[in-house]
């Protein structure tokens, strides 16, 4: 199948009971156009980390999904405090995370790290004090 | 393991999906952590946990567990349930304990989705 698609979902930050809701339809969507159920798989758990940490640290945010051919790109962009020190982010364990994230079973400091696992390509910016902007690219 | 055979073990109730039990379940994930499911849970694996809110189910449909197990007695909320019937994700709660619920598992045949983690370990700041 060749099929593409091409939306885009906004995430509020604090929302905590809606964390997942934007992941879940985008891996219905992949399904639809018959995405393998691996790719189907990664794609929908690095759009789950990037919406959970949307809700945890930012404002608010859009992920934008876009099928091509061949490839899937996820764009997540937030407005919120950014990340002063991406290589620190970027590691196994290393948390910001507040108690209230953390009740929810989330905040174990593998998001970014676990986003990266399931990207083939993976760009990550941020400006402190504006936000962040992650491309996930997932070859179909 | 089927599903109907790790309810009889763990003396479990059958909360969503009763008409699923002869999935047949070979690995587990335990966890009260969301984050290390969706980081090392592998697909057709059991979901052990004592977490009950609505993100359990969205995790279990994005990893593709076969199946939620609760553990300590708890009973999710009807918003946890419901989704699960809507995403089509079998729940089920014993009174077992975490440690014992993997325990009788693991005596009967059921193996973790990684045995201990690759590469460099975490610390953890505080």
């Amino acid at each position: 199948m060749t099929q593409g698609c091409e939306c885009s979902f906004s995430v509020e930050g604090e929302k905590f009971a809606e964390a997942g809701k934007v992941s879940v339809e985008i891996k219905k969507m992949l399904k639809k156009i018959g995405i393998p159920d691996d790719v189907r798989r990664r794609a929908a758990i690095a759009t789950y980390e990037s919406e959970v940490n949307i809700i945890s640290y930012a404002i608010e945010g859009t992920v934008k999904l876009q099928v091509t051919r061949d490839r899937i790109l996820i764009d997540i962009r937030d407005t919120g405090p950014g990340i002063s020190n991406i290589e620190q982010a970027m590691e196994q364990g290393y948390s910001t995370a507040n108690d209230r994230i953390r009740e929810m079973g989330f905040g174990a400091g593998m998001g970014l790290f676990n986003i990266k696992n399931c990207s083939d390509t993976f760009e990550i910016s941020s400006e402190e004090g504006k936000g962040t902007h992650l491309k996930i690219l997932i070859n179909r | 393991m089927t599903l109907r055979e790790i309810a009889d073990l763990l003396d479990a109730r059958i909360l969503v999906g009763g008409d699923h039990l002869d999935i047949e379940v070979k690995t587990a994930f335990s966890a009260d952590l969301m984050s290390d499911v969706l980081a090392f849970a592998k697909p057709g694996s059991i979901m052990i946990t004592g977490l009950t809110n609505p993100q359990i189910v969205r995790i279990a449909s994005i990893v593709d567990n076969s199946a939620i197990l609760v553990v300590r007695g708890k009973i999710p909320p009807e918003e946890t349930l419901t989704l699960a019937e809507e995403l089509d994700i079998p729940v089920l709660s014993t009174r077992y304990i975490l440690f014992e619920t993997s325990g009788r598992l693991y005596a009967n045949g059921i193996v973790g989705c990684v045995r201990k983690i690759e590469g460099p370990e975490s610390v953890i700041p505080l």
